[in-house]
């Protein structure tokens, strides 16, 4: 009796294992900015929709970690990027296979309380007295622009407080916690009437450019190279621009 | 003892040191004292210090009298008052944030009283930071203190009662000393569990060089880009913690048991 339950087990757990497999279903890791999780979330849906067999793993999280964690050997297929510099990161630790090609840009917002009550229109205001800013820390690409702002606008800001990606600036101002909050204009508008957005011409002077690119030691090539091309393709590209990324 | 047990034992103790021999062996030794001596690892180190020792002190003023009472007092739901207090030990530490942030933020029922009343906000500055990491360690002092009381029992005071010893003055010449070394060891774990506080910290006071960044949020924020700095920062941090415990133990360890 115990040698039948444990054959039957067996085989249980052989057909189970096939099953996970697919029949030939495959799935893709892609690692992807947190500033792309709205728009990535649809994308990956017309993706799969097309390609009926394959699967598409999405982990989104502030660029820079993502690179550490690819560059540490993170299982990834695919690295879609919010600044060419961690991109970087990657491609000098050989994980790149040919060349990042940017598909999209975005450029820093303010977000702010729904209605603006502090009646912010300026990226100097955010200097005044008696408000609490929050922006992104220098290390993360958010930040790093945010920086690039303040260089070229000569503002400077004191925040209460560096965090570690947009998301979680948005969160603060959407708490109620920041008056104002440096983000990316999608970001922005992903959160819909929970927030409002100021937009000020520095940000022109940092614009993000997000870079995608295949991963090598991929067990995955050739998925992860119709996903890369989808996400450059015409379809997304207007998506994208639905969403508030520029054109590259 | 039976000799099987020496195979899951030693393979629980990898558990914990083969970590840290990684975090050593990937650490840049030579580089060590640059990288631990920047402006913002001595701001993390400086605030850390700080922020735990003023929670380790909040959490023995809170902490004995809750430890008293829970062991002590004859109520009904006494049962579910420990398990309340308990609850920050189990909670995941982002959990604790959100709901300190509730209860003290802008927006928060306390945190609103605090702003119109006295004009004061709290989240995001270093007054949170302790409040944050006093939430998550006080357990730890009070399940020490509690188990200590329970198996003392309360015969001492009962004869301290007897002999005319008002219940301030038995508190304070027959529990206290009693509790001395349980107190000793509960400190240490609070000061630990202190330091190492990370979530509540970064949902409830931000992360800001010098005024809420503690070395852990710093260590989170240098992985993002400086892996050597992160991980000399992360020795640091074993370092300490274990110094403190190294320091504290003999006498407190003997107590606790």
């Amino acid at each position: 009796m115990k040698k039948v339950a444990s054959l039957l087990l067996c085989v249980c757990l052989a057909v189970g294992a096939c099953t996970a497999a697919g029949h030939g279903d495959r799935t893709v890791t892609v690692f992807a900015a947190a500033s792309l999780t709205e728009s990535f979330g649809e994308i990956v849906d017309e993706f799969e929709a097309e390609h009926p067999r394959t699967r598409v793993r999405l982990n989104l999280a502030g660029s820079s970690r993502l690179a550490q964690q690819i560059v540490a050997g993170a299982p990834a297929d695919v690295f879609a990027s919010a600044s060419e510099a961690t991109m970087r990161t990657v491609t000098e630790a050989g994980r790149v296979e040919g060349e990042p090609r940017v598909f999209a840009t975005n450029e820093l917002a303010i977000a702010v309380a729904p209605g603006n009550p502090h009646g912010i229109t300026s990226f100097a205001d955010l200097a005044g007295a008696g408000l609490t800013v929050v922006v992104c820390a220098p290390q993360v690409p958010c930040g790093a622009a945010t920086e690039r702002v303040e260089r070229a606008s000569g503002v400077t800001l004191r925040p209460a407080s560096e965090e570690q990606d947009v998301k979680a600036v948005l969160t603060k101002v959407q708490a109620g916690e920041a008056d104002a909050g440096v983000v990316y204009g999608t970001d922005v508008r992903a959160a819909g009437d929970q927030v409002s957005t100021v937009r000020f011409p520095e940000a022109g002077r940092a614009v993000n450019h997000y870079p995608i690119a295949v991963l090598t030691g991929t067990g995955q090539p050739e998925p992860a190279r119709w996903f890369t091309e989808f996400v450059l393709g015409p379809a997304v590209r207007k998506q994208l621009n639905g969403a508030g990324f520029g054109a590259p | 003892m039976p000799w099987p047990l020496w195979i899951p034992a030693a393979l629980g103790l990898a558990l914990v040191v083969l970590p840290v021999a990684g975090l050593l062996l990937r650490a840049d030794l030579a580089r060590l004292p640059e990288l631990l001596t920047t402006p913002a690892a001595l701001h993390a180190l400086r605030l850390s210090l700080l922020t735990a020792a003023l929670s380790t002190v909040a959490c023995l003023l809170l902490g004995v009298p809750l430890a008293v009472v829970l062991a002590r007092a004859r109520l009904r739901g006494v049962r579910l008052l420990r398990a309340v207090v308990l609850l920050p030990l189990v909670l995941p530490p982002v959990v604790g944030g959100l709901a300190l942030l509730y209860l003290l933020g802008r927006n928060g029922f306390l945190g609103y009283l605090l702003e119109v009343t006295a004009g004061v906000r709290v989240p995001f500055t270093t007054a949170a930071v302790v409040i944050a990491q006093t939430f998550v360690a006080m357990p730890f002092l009070v399940v020490s203190l509690e188990g200590a009381l329970r198996g003392a029992g309360d015969a001492y005071e009962r004869v301290a009662a007897t002999l005319g010893a008002r219940p301030l003055t038995t508190f304070r010449r027959v529990t206290v000393p009693l509790l001395l070394p349980a107190i000793g060891s509960g400190a240490v774990l609070s000061f630990a569990r202190a330091l190492g506080e990370f979530g509540a910290t970064i949902t409830f006071a931000g992360s800001l060089q010098g005024v809420t960044r503690t070395l852990p949020l710093e260590v989170y924020t240098q992985a993002e880009v400086d892996t050597d700095s992160a991980v000399a920062l992360a020795l640091l941090l074993v370092a300490v913690a274990v110094l403190v415990i190294a320091i504290a133990r003999p006498r407190a360890w003997e107590g606790a048991r």
